[in-house]
């Protein structure tokens, strides 16, 4: 197939809280070494607070999706409440109302999410966030279908891709937020952001692949 | 390290809870978000709303700033951690009596999008916001990078100046205007001597050697422009003059207000020591203090070490610095 239902698929959203609230100590510790340490702590409170409200409702996944993002939105503070509610909020525009998402429409939905990320940051790719595993992971799905590639595998591109990104952080010397006063010192280690950024698209990319 | 605290994940909550019970008669819980500290004359009719946010961990700021010709709404964040879009938000409508709010914070990643994300929503209920960030951390940036100087303890003066220019009236641009003003005229620098650490994290996030000094330290531990063995006060003192000085580069005869805060675990006693090189090297520069501040201001968890800010004054600035205000933190 070269859809999956948006009916039914907010488990993705779930799953991808589950993660997300597995990785808690571990991305926080990533953190701590370039910033102060709290990311899995926020992601873990926001990730988890969002699943609590979705549990059992057999949302769409844009209906959780916005249900995440909202949250993200008015309980995490930071950088990554609003960064991650605005790429979730608009996922959840792109694809509300659409009963099957096929590659155009996935790949619209990306590209809405991306807009929002870059609309209330001023990052670019190479200054060590998570736009580092965003926007190659978004270039990998694009290509693999202009290329005449399934779903599936494009899916799969955009994973291999999102963690090469994730990696790639770890040369970067970070160019903004917290971790950009270290200069120097920032290289050397990964970016939490980007690494959070690799298990949502990730888990997003196994979750779709799996209903089409 | 032992705490007074109860559950980790409630520090903020409790600290908030506590603060209103403590000046019930200067500030309140906002009823719509317990994220924002409201003062109890907020909103004034026809005046320019003044809002500030970031996280907790500083106290007395940004909350205690809260009250009459000072701060109407601060929204609050986690610990060391940029408040909500929402709270802004919340914060923003708080304050808002019909003439525009003014947004006066500082110069963090999470707090410039949270504060452009809450100025959306709030020009979408019809109320005009105005921002002023602060930057007077010298040694976060250098001189030809300003606008990525981070923001500390100035904005106490910024906070003052704009409450008390809002109070007279003014309009939102003569309040942005104003506060602009006196954040340009401010410049920090802070020392750390021993780190701070997140109940919630549990170790420290960063280290500062015994025996050493992390000179240019921010205010949640970014590091600094130098590690140097311990000092004496005395030439600790000197060298935070010459590095806010420098960069100031005053006229003789200007008048200066002088802000000395501890960060959180250093004793009154060792500002007061620090301070009195401090007065003396503005005098040697031909400087003459106006008026001290010194205090535990703008603090930072438990950090040991203090931070200097100098604000030049011009005669608006001095008046408005005296004017009367009243809030928790500047009885």
């Amino acid at each position: 197939m070269q859809s999956f239902d948006n009916a039914g698929a907010g488990a993705i959203v779930l799953r991808m809280a589950e993660r997300i609230v597995e990785n808690r100590a571990y991305l926080s510790e990533i953190d701590g070494k370039i910033g102060d340490g709290d990311h899995g702590v926020n992601m873990a409170k926001g990730f988890g607070m969002a699943a609590d409200r979705l549990k059992g409702a057999d949302s769409s996944l844009a209906e959780a999706m916005n249900t995440l993002g909202d949250v993200l939105m008015s309980e995490i503070g930071g950088s990554m409440g609003p960064l991650y509610g605005m790429m979730f909020t608009e996922f959840a525009e792109a694809i509300e109302g659409k009963d099957a998402v096929d590659p155009a429409a996935f790949s619209a939905m990306l590209h809405k999410g991306l807009d929002g990320v870059t609309s209330i940051g001023s990052a670019k790719v190479g200054d060590k966030t998570l736009l580092d595993t965003f926007v190659p992971a978004i270039e990998a799905f694009d290509a693999a279908i202009a290329e005449g590639r399934s779903f599936a595998q494009a899916l799969d591109a955009l994973s291999a891709a999102a963690e090469a990104g994730r990696d790639s952080t770890i040369d970067l010397v970070a160019k903004i937020g917290r971790a950009s006063r270290l200069g120097e010192r920032s290289r050397g280690v990964l970016d939490a952001g980007a690494t959070s950024c690799a298990i949502i698209l990730t888990t997003l990319a196994e979750g779709a692949r799996e209903r089409l | 390290m032992q705490r007074f605290i109860n559950n980790p994940d409630e520090v903020v909550e409790d600290t908030v809870k506590g603060f209103v019970k403590a000046h019930a008669d200067l500030v309140r819980l906002s009823a719509a978000n317990r994220r924002v500290v409201v003062s109890t004359a907020a909103p004034v009719k026809g005046k320019v709303g003044v809002v500030t946010g970031g996280g907790s961990g500083h106290e007395p700021a940004f909350i205690g700033y809260t009250g009459r010709a000072m701060l109407d709404a601060v929204a609050v964040g986690e610990l060391f951690s940029s408040p909500t879009a929402k709270s802004f938000h919340d914060a923003i409508k708080e304050a808002n009596g019909g003439a525009g709010v003014i947004c006066l914070y500082g110069n963090y990643a999470g707090d410039n999008m949270n504060v452009k994300m809450a100025t959306k929503l709030a020009a979408k209920d019809g109320i005009e916001v105005a921002t002023v960030v602060a930057n007077d951390d010298v040694c976060s940036a250098g001189p030809d990078e300003r606008d990525r100087r981070r923001g500390v303890a100035g904005e106490i003066f910024m906070w003052k100046i704009g409450g008390a220019k809002a109070a007279t009236g003014a309009s939102l641009e003569e309040v942005r205007v104003t506060a602009q003003k006196a954040i340009d005229n401010c410049r920090s620098i802070g020392v750390g001597l021993a780190p701070c650490t997140l109940p919630a994290v549990g170790h420290p996030n960063f280290q500062i050697e015994a025996g050493t000094m992390e000179v240019g330290i921010g205010h949640h531990g970014e590091p600094g422009i130098r590690v140097e063995p311990l000092k004496t006060a005395a030439e600790i003192a000197r060298d935070m003059c010459q590095i806010v000085l420098d960069d100031h580069g005053l006229a003789e005869g200007t008048e200066v207000a002088v802000l000395l805060s501890g960060l959180g675990a250093t004793p009154l006693n060792e500002l007061y020591i620090l301070n009195d090189t401090v007065e003396a090297e503005i005098a040697d520069r031909g400087l003459k203090v106006h008026r001290s501040l010194v205090g535990n201001y703008f603090t930072s968890l438990e950090m040991v070490g203090a931070s200097l800010t100098v604000m030049a004054l011009d005669d608006e600035l001095k008046t408005l610095l005296d004017a009367e205000a009243s809030c928790p933190a500047m009885p």
